[in-house]
């Protein structure tokens, strides 16, 4: 759905992010590099670089966010830019207008770049075909496909810890089905290098075909943990759960929550990290989530520093780069 | 050009320089700044013959650049990283080459944004011809004249070298 062509301009530059998936390795480490230097921004007497001054950003989420839409906006307003925020769930579309026409009134407002959420999978990408060429989509979630931004700031989060990326056994646990960020993070562990991804989930949690994206699949908590570096914990998805997929919350976390003991499985300094927002007995166990193995609260910090790497790489194109003529 | 110009004279010369310009204004302590990376390759040799006692501060002016809009993100990475409070000190601004000025202006403008300092003063290894902006170095290491298109660059680390490039040369 999402070839990297649109994602790139001519020069090869991001020119959009809408998902991990075929970008390179260096563009994927150049995220990175550009986010370890604005993350010293935030420590800062003044949390604020004027790199984006001028521009506007809009933030529209079809889909209600809280942490996503916050780190965003903080991002944008520590590049100086003008933020609007837009939930359009309950605005302007529920009075009938079409997304073509609201895209065309935001960009009649001299917006820069989108900021989209979205339930149907591809809604950014769609998004990006439909806008004027000096306008910059940036994905921040679309149905089961793709959150790049957040798959981004895990990998930053990674590599705080353990630098390089080929050494790590990394395991993701949880509803993989239903999530945009495990699909986003399988695409960036490959093209980072890592040795080895696993996914553990019960059967009804994993999508088909998973296998071909070269993770191994385990069912048994247990197995899957041995001797990994990192555990990448995800959120059950209870109000996306259709059906009988899952006998009960605590039968889940008996089989599938991460404790103390069954982290004693991992490697002793693996990490433990989860996107949020977290549901304490369902997927994890307190005593885990505020352990020092514990990152989930770095990973909040480290959003704001991926999202103002993104922001600015893509939207510090020249004219020529757009194919604009002045 | 480049042949005649020794560097580790002109290290050695704004050393000096610098030591008297402290002297005559009275910095106790003055905290060094070398602009990357040119400028924090000159600000360390610098820092070490002076034996200056705060540690060396390095600026990465990318975030602060005035051609973003046409050029893009700067590929330097690597964080600005001001290891004190620089809140009523006196700084040390080092660069290699001052040319158009903008360098400086951005330079300027991060520092006000870690803090407000007491005083700033520019050391530059090289001046050369074609400001834009009105700024001047206090201390120079050699004024040069090059024509438009003409450019000096100075190599790093190790060894530090001068290199001339463009027409009439």
């Amino acid at each position: 759905m999402t070839g990297n062509i649109i994602q790139l301009d001519k020069n090869g530059n991001l020119k959009h992010f809408l998902s991990t998936e075929g970008l390179s390795q260096s563009l994927l480490q150049n995220i990175l590099d550009h986010a370890e230097s604005f993350a010293s921004v935030g420590e800062r007497h003044v949390k604020k670089v004027p790199l984006l001054r001028g521009k506007t950003i809009a933030n529209l989420f079809f889909e209600p966010s809280t942490r996503t839409r916050t780190t965003f906006e903080l991002a944008a307003k520590r590049l100086s830019a003008d933020i609007l925020n837009l939930n359009i769930s309950t605005s302007a579309t529920s009075k009938g207008e079409t997304l073509g026409d609201t895209l065309r009134t935001l960009e009649a407002m001299h917006c820069d770049m989108f900021v989209v959420r979205h339930a149907n999978s591809g809604a950014a990408h769609y998004i990006a075909t439909q806008v004027s060429p000096h306008i910059s989509v940036i994905n921040a979630g679309d149905g089961r496909h793709a959150h790049p931004t957040q798959a981004m700031l895990d990998m930053f989060t990674i590599r705080r810890h353990k630098q390089d990326f080929t050494k790590l056994k990394v395991a993701i646990v949880g509803d993989i089905l239903h999530s945009r960020v495990a699909r986003s993070e399988i695409h960036a562990l490959n093209t980072l290098g890592v040795l080895e991804t696993r996914i553990i989930a019960p059967q009804t949690l994993i999508p088909k075909g998973v296998e071909e994206l070269g993770v191994h699949v385990y069912h048994d908590m247990d197995a899957g943990l041995d001797g990994v570096d990192v555990v990448m914990m995800l959120r059950l998805q209870k109000e996306r759960m259709q059906g009988a997929l899952l006998p009960s919350e605590q039968e889940y976390f008996q089989r599938y929550g991460l404790t103390s003991e069954r982290l004693a499985i991992a490697k002793p300094d693996a990490i433990v990290m989860h996107p949020g927002p977290i549901n304490r007995g369902v997927e994890i166990d307190s005593s885990v989530a505020d352990s020092d193995r514990s990152v989930i609260l770095q990973q909040v910090s480290h959003g704001i520093a991926v999202r103002m790497a993104v922001m600015a790489m893509t939207m510090g194109r020249s004219p020529d780069d757009i194919g604009e003529t002045e | 050009m480049a042949d005649d110009i020794n560097v580790k004279q002109l290290l050695d010369e704004m050393a000096e320089a610098i030591q008297s310009h402290c002297n005559d204004e009275n910095y106790v302590n003055p905290l060094m700044i070398g602009i990357k990376r040119g400028g924090a390759w000159v600000a360390q040799q610098l820092h070490q013959s002076l034996e200056l006692s705060e540690p060396l501060g390095e600026l990465n002016i990318a975030f602060y650049r005035d051609d973003f809009s046409t050029l893009g993100l700067h590929p330097e990475v690597s964080p600005s990283k001001l290891p004190v409070d620089i809140d009523h000190r006196h700084i040390i601004l080092v660069d290699d080459v001052l040319y158009t000025g903008r360098t400086i202006r951005a330079a300027m403008n991060e520092i006000f944004d870690f803090g407000r300092p007491a005083s700033i003063s520019l050391a530059v290894m090289i001046e050369r011809s074609g400001r834009e902006l009105p700024i001047h170095a206090d201390i120079i290491g050699k004024t040069i004249t090059l024509n438009q298109g003409e450019h000096v660059k100075l190599l790093g680390p190790e060894p530090l070298t001068l290199s001339f490039t463009g027409n009439g040369t």
